[in-house]
């Protein structure tokens, strides 16, 4: 049972989000409950509205549930304060979103060392960590690129390096491919693969069937709750 | 203070310090990488801003301070001794005079004798008598002319005409304020002479007593000897009767290093104040001078400080349309854990460059081109030659006022925007 509870990187009990709408109030994740082992790489599913963005973004800290907890790696983050959530978000977790989210004036290689260089790393440290990340994704010839100079699946890659540089407990990624062709899709898909071999875990929102069977397990949402839990046969 | 608390405080002040060098990092990295031309306008408007800042107060501040420079350099000396409230001459002058003499910072001084009368022009061509004459009312003037010379310079006064000489009793010099040539205003009771010139014989009147004059010179500085009719001190001192040499003023020029306050003290210490008053020169200035140095101060500090919201404004609009337009972007870098401070300090950081750039460029135009421009080009007024005056220290606060202006119109949007929530900033909702 100890043994069980170690391997648990993510426990989600009773979560309850809802937004106010006006007057009335929309109830997106209804007491979902959710555990997920570390290095599992799982994908949430559901149709647009089923409140798999907002599973993501309290997961991920970017949001407050309405109550409910979550514990990520024997850590309750629920009640975190803002600057709390920052210090977590910056050294446990990393994220990749649908629109790459990279800083334009940065270049490729800087937008992977900012998150290092909060960190209280060096800038040697950093640069050094940040090239890294950038040749593990295939970009180590790309580094002084500021995203505008590079493709939409390049612009992903970095966006992975960054969420990979500071060795992250989980990356969560937010339908990543959905900008994305179907070529440049599969290797950024790819990339999150080998990460996972690895022993990484990810938590991936997408609504794309044959990316998320090619995950460990596939959880699937309607109307707020947990309609199916499926662990993928490889 | 606990081993913990220490530690605590220690790790606190290692992630403010990690994060003011990430918000350096990001600022030089968008002020690098940011549109040249936006960088350039807002350059421009904070010099603008600068200038308006320092140039408007020097030019109000340059026009008083020319006519005070005037007063002291053309008139009043550094110090000057006059007569009592209640006397009509210094008492004792020849002794004063002695002691001014003396004392070891006076490089120059002269004394003067003052009467008031009236000057009368083209009067041997005046046929109708049923008509007003050729008259003004003057101050009357009696001076040593060699030390009136190493005093105030009179000659360099001179417009018209030529300097008197020890020589000249029956001549004088006429000041232009005087002559409707010069002064063309119409004021009731204000009698001013007409078709008179260099060389022409006029008729003064002194104590009661009438003398015929040359004009021997015209003079016009500026200064109060616009106003005046000069002549020779014996001439002058015959005319009143007054044979005990007893003079109504003595300017006094102080070596370059000297502080006229002591000079004064060292005067009044020897007793000159029993007899005369004792000013230094700015003390003695005309009233009117002394209301326009605090009510044109007044204005140009009101000006500034209306400079300085503007420019607080300015750089408030700036970065705060910079952070909202980079709202996503700011609550991405959040999103990724970094944290506020870092955030806030990098547009902290930008806003100072701006006004650094304005204020550097501001500052190489001022003293590069608007103060020499100035000095050979002054503005011509009436009781001045205005000239722009911006000294370093006054300067430099102000170029500080405006940096901490900015530190805090910078700070204030970027806190603004940092702090709304983090996803909806993300998802621009």
């Amino acid at each position: 049972m100890q043994k069980d509870k170690e391997n648990k990187i993510i426990e989600v009990r009773n979560l309850v989000k809802s937004f106010k709408s006006g007057e009335s109030e929309l109830v997106v994740l209804k007491g979902l409950e959710l555990s997920v082992p570390r290095g599992q790489f799982l994908s949430i599913t559901g149709r647009s509205g089923s409140g798999k963005s907002t599973l993501l973004y309290q997961l991920g800290l970017l949001d407050k549930p309405n109550s409910g907890e979550i514990i990520i790696d024997g850590t309750d983050v629920s009640n975190l304060s803002k600057e709390e959530s920052t210090k977590f978000r910056l050294n446990k977790l990393g994220y990749v979103f649908q629109d790459y989210a990279l800083i334009p004036e940065l270049t490729a290689l800087e937008n992977v060392l900012i998150p290092l260089l909060m960190q209280g790393l060096s800038k040697e440290q950093a640069h050094k960590k940040a090239v890294a990340s950038m040749t593990k994704i295939g970009l180590g010839d790309r580094l002084n690129n500021v995203p505008s100079q590079l493709s939409g699946g390049q612009q992903q890659r970095v966006s992975i390096a960054r969420a990979i540089a500071h060795d992250p407990d989980i990356i969560f990624a937010d339908e990543p491919t959905a900008n994305l062709d179907t070529e440049t899709s599969d290797s950024v898909l790819q990339a999150f693969i080998d990460l996972n071999k690895q022993g990484q875990t990810i938590v991936m929102v997408t609504h794309e069937k044959e990316y998320s069977d090619l995950t460990d397990r596939v959880v699937q949402l309607s109307d707020g709750k947990i309609i199916s839990d499926i662990i993928n046969k490889k | 203070m606990s081993v913990t608390s220490h530690l605590v405080k220690g790790k606190r002040i290692k992630n403010f310090l990690t994060s003011l060098n990430l918000g350096t990092f990001l600022a030089f990295r968008q002020v690098k990488r940011s549109s040249v031309g936006t960088t350039a306008l807002i350059v421009f408007v904070m010099m603008l801003t600068f200038l308006n800042l320092v140039v408007v107060r020097g030019v109000l501040v340059g026009l008083i301070q020319s006519s005070t420079d005037l007063y002291r350099e053309k008139y009043s000396g550094d110090v000057i001794v006059s007569n009592l409230p209640k006397k009509s001459y210094i008492e004792n002058s020849p002794s004063i005079i002695e002691i001014v003499k003396n004392l070891p910072w006076v490089e120059t001084y002269s004394p003067r004798y003052l009467e008031s009368g009236k000057i009368e022009g083209t009067y041997k061509e005046r046929i109708d008598y049923t008509e007003d004459a050729n008259l003004a009312n003057a101050a009357f003037t009696g001076i040593d002319v060699n030390l009136e010379e190493s005093a105030t310079g009179i000659s360099e006064m001179l417009i018209e005409g030529e300097m008197l000489t020890p020589e000249d009793t029956d001549s004088i010099l006429l000041g232009a304020n005087l002559m409707k040539k010069y002064l063309d205003i119409e004021a009731p009771g204000l009698l001013l002479l007409e078709n008179v010139q260099v060389g022409d014989v006029v008729r003064i009147t002194v104590n009661g007593n009438t003398k015929e004059m040359f004009i021997k010179g015209i003079i016009k500085a500026k200064g109060a000897f616009d106003d005046r009719v000069v002549m020779l001190d014996s001439t002058l001192r015959t005319l009143i009767g007054r044979n005990d040499y007893n003079v109504d003023e003595i300017a006094i020029q102080i070596t370059p290093n000297a502080d006229p306050v002591m000079v004064k003290q060292a005067l009044l210490s020897s007793g000159v104040g029993e007899t005369a008053r004792v000013q230094t020169f700015d003390e003695a200035l005309p009233k009117f001078l002394k209301d326009m140095q605090a009510t044109f101060g007044m204005l140009g500090d009101a000006i500034g400080s209306i400079g300085l919201v503007v420019a607080s404004i300015t750089i408030f609009i700036v970065v705060y349309i910079n952070a909202i337009t980079r709202r996503k972007f700011i609550g991405i870098m959040k999103g990724i854990g970094i944290d506020s401070v870092a955030i806030e300090f990098s547009y902290i950081l930008q806003s100072i460059f701006y006004a650094l750039m304005g204020v550097m460029i501001g500052m190489a135009l001022l003293y590069g081109l608007l103060v020499p421009y100035f000095i050979a080009n002054p503005i011509n007024f009436p009781f001045s030659d205005g000239v722009l005056i911006a000294e370093l220290d006054g300067t430099i606060m102000r170029a500080g006022l405006l940096l901490i202006a900015t530190i805090f119109a910078g700070y204030i949007p970027a806190r603004l925007v940092v702090k709304q929530n983090t996803l909806d900033a993300i998802l621009g909702r």
